[in-house]
C-alpha cells in the first residue's frame, strides 16, 4: 500500500530535531504538525511574521490579525514572538530555520524543485517557497510520486519553471523516501512504503536514481 | 510643533494623489492592511497606479477594490492567488504584473527605506527572477542583484500610534507595514487607536514617528480570508 497523505506527514516528521526551528508549507507539509515525534520540541516559523505559531482557535478567541502563512486563524504560545516581514526572511535567508518541508509539483534529480507555476493555467506567485528553498539549511519536498495522468514527477530536469536550482535534500513521495547526503550526489531509495516494490518505483520514475 | 493627525482617510490623501503614482500597502493576505486608505486611494480616482504590495486583495476587498474600478495599471506583490478579477485582468493583458519573491520584495522595500540603492541574493538564482539581472559570486556561490524600491505614497496600518506617528502593530498584522513606512516619499498610516504623544514606553515603539507624515484613526472591518477554528471537546 503507498502511503496515504497523512502517512507521507507522518514520515516527514521523523526529520524533525528536538529544538528546530522549523517552516511548514501548504497542504501535506502543514499536516506535519500533527505527527510531530513525543519529545521532540520544535519552534514552527509562519513566514508573515511569527515564530511559535500555536494550534487553530476555539471560536471564542479568533483574532484576524493573527493568521499564519495560509491566511488561517491561528493562536499563540508561550515562546512566541512577532516580527516583520524582512526580519521574518532575514531567518529563512540568513540560514537560521533547521528545516523546510514544502509541497512540489517537479523536483529533478539534481535537486531542483518547481511548486510555483504552471505557464498559462495558474497564476499565483511564488509566495515565499523561492526564499526557503534559497536559505534554508536543509529542504525536505513531499509530494505524489506521479500526477493524475499517471506521469512521474521525479524527472530527469524540471519543466515547470524553477523555483530553486539543486535545493532539495529529501524527497518523500507515496511510494518512499529519496535522500541525498551531499549536495551533488544522486538520490537514492532509503525507505520503500509498505508493500511497494522496487520495480514499481523504478517504472514510475523517470530520474536517474543511484539504485544501489 | 507639525500637525501630523488628520480627521478622515480622505483628508489624509489630499493633495497626495496623482495619475501615474506608485503606492505601497502593507498587509498580508487581508491581515494589516490600510483598508480605509485603500477605499479613500478609490475615491481620489488616481489613475495608472503601480501598487506594491505582497498580495492583491480579494474580490471587492482591500486592493481588489482598486482592481475593479481598473486603476491599477502594475502590481508588485509576491502572491496574487486569492483574487479572480485580478486574474481575469491579467490574463486578458490588461494589468502589468511583477512577481517578487516574498523575502526580495520585503529586503527590496526595506533597502529603498534605507537609502541602500541594491543588493545580492541567493534568492531566485537559476529561475525566471535571475532573467536579466547582475549577478555575482561571493565564495563560490552565485547571487543576483536586487534593487531597493520607493513610493510617492505608502499607505501603513497600525494598531495604535500616538499624535507624533510613532507606532505599534499587532501580531501578524505587522507584516510589510514596518518596511512600507520607511520607503514612502509620504507616509500616511491609519491605526485601531491613537493615543497622546507620551502615552508609549519608548522601549515598546516598532515604527518611530519620523517616517510618518500624516496619520488617521479609523475603524476597520479586519476581514479574516480562511476562518479555521478547532471544537472546544478536543482536548490538546
Amino acid at each position: 500500500m503507498p502511503w496515504t497523505r497523512d502517512d507521507m506527514a507522518k514520515r516527514a516528521a521523523q526529520e524533525l530535531k528536538d529544538g528546530f526551528y522549523v517552516n511548514l508549507g501548504i497542504g501535506i507539509p502543514t499536516l506535519v504538525a500533527n505527527h510531530i515525534p513525543d519529545g521532540v520540541d520544535v519552534t514552527l516559523q509562519s513566514e508573515n511574521g511569527m515564530l511559535g505559531m500555536g494550534p487553530f482557535p476555539y471560536a471564542d478567541e479568533v483574532d484576524p490579525d493573527l493568521i499564519n502563512a495560509g491566511k488561517q486563524t491561528i493562536t499563540e504560545l508561550r515562546r512566541s514572538s512577532y516580527f516583520n516581514s524582512a526580519e521574518s526572511f532575514a531567518m529563512i535567508r540568513g540560514g537560521h530555520i533547521d528545516i523546510s518541508i514544502l509541497g512540489a509539483m517537479q523536483i529533478s534529480e539534481g535537486g531542483d524543485i518547481a511548486n510555483w507555476m504552471i505557464p498559462g493555467k495558474m497564476v499565483k506567485g511564488m509566495g515565499g517557497a523561492m526564499d526557503l528553498v534559497a536559505g534554508v539549511k536543509r529542504c525536505v519536498a513531499v509530494m505524489d510520486h506521479t500526477n493524475r495522468a499517471g506521469a512521474s514527477k521525479f524527472l530527469p530536469q524540471c519543466t515547470l519553471p524553477l523555483t530553486g536550482r539543486n535545493c532539495i535534500d529529501m524527497v518523500i513521495t507515496d511510494l518512499g523516501v529519496f535522500s541525498r547526503p551531499e549536495g551533488e550526489a544522486k538520490f537514492r531509495v532509503t525507505e520503500l512504503a509498505p508493500g511497494v516494490e522496487m520495480d514499481e518505483v523504478k517504472a514510475k520514475t523517470e530520474a536517474d536514481l543511484d539504485w544501489g | 510643533m507639525s500637525n501630523k493627525v488628520f480627521k478622515t482617510a480622505a483628508d489624509a490623501l489630499q493633495g497626495l494623489t496623482f495619475d501615474g503614482m506608485v503606492v505601497m500597502a502593507g498587509g498580508f493576505g487581508l491581515c494589516g492592511i490600510p483598508e480605509n486608505l485603500i477605499a479613500a486611494l478609490r475615491d481620489s480616482g488616481a489613475q495608472n497606479i503601480t501598487a506594491i504590495s505582497n498580495n492583491a486583495g480579494v474580490d471587492g476587498f482591500g486592493l481588489g477594490l482598486l482592481l475593479e474600478t481598473r486603476q491599477i495599471k502594475k502590481m508588485v506583490s509576491s502572491y496574487v492567488g486569492e483574487n479572480k478579477e485580478f486574474e481575469r485582468q491579467f490574463l486578458a493583458g490588461e494589468l502589468d504584473l511583477e512577481f517578487n519573491p516574498q523575502g526580495t520584495l520585503a529586503e527590496r522595500i526595506r533597502a529603498g527605506g534605507a537609502g541602500i540603492p541594491g543588493f545580492y541574493t541567493k534568492t531566485g538564482v537559476g529561475t525566471v527572477i535571475a532573467e536579466g539581472k547582475p549577478t555575482r559570486e561571493f565564495d563560490g556561490e552565485e547571487y543576483i542583484m536586487e534593487t531597493g524600491l520607493k513610493a510617492d505614497v505608502a499607505l501603513v496600518k497600525a494598531w495604535r500610534g500616538d499624535t507624533q506617528g510613532n507606532l505599534q502593530f499587532k501580531k501578524t498584522a505587522r507584516n510589510f507595514n514596518p518596511m512600507m513606512a520607511t520607503a514612502g516619499k509620504v507616509t500616511v498610516v491609519e491605526v485601531d487607536e491613537l493615543v497622546e504623544v507620551g502615552s508609549f514606553d519608548p522601549n515598546y515603539i516598532h515604527t518611530p514617528g519620523i517616517y510618518v507624515q500624516r496619520i488617521i484613526e479609523a475603524k476597520c472591518e479586519k476581514r479574516i480570508e480562511q476562518l479555521t477554528v478547532r471544537e472546544k471537546e478536543e482536548v490538546q
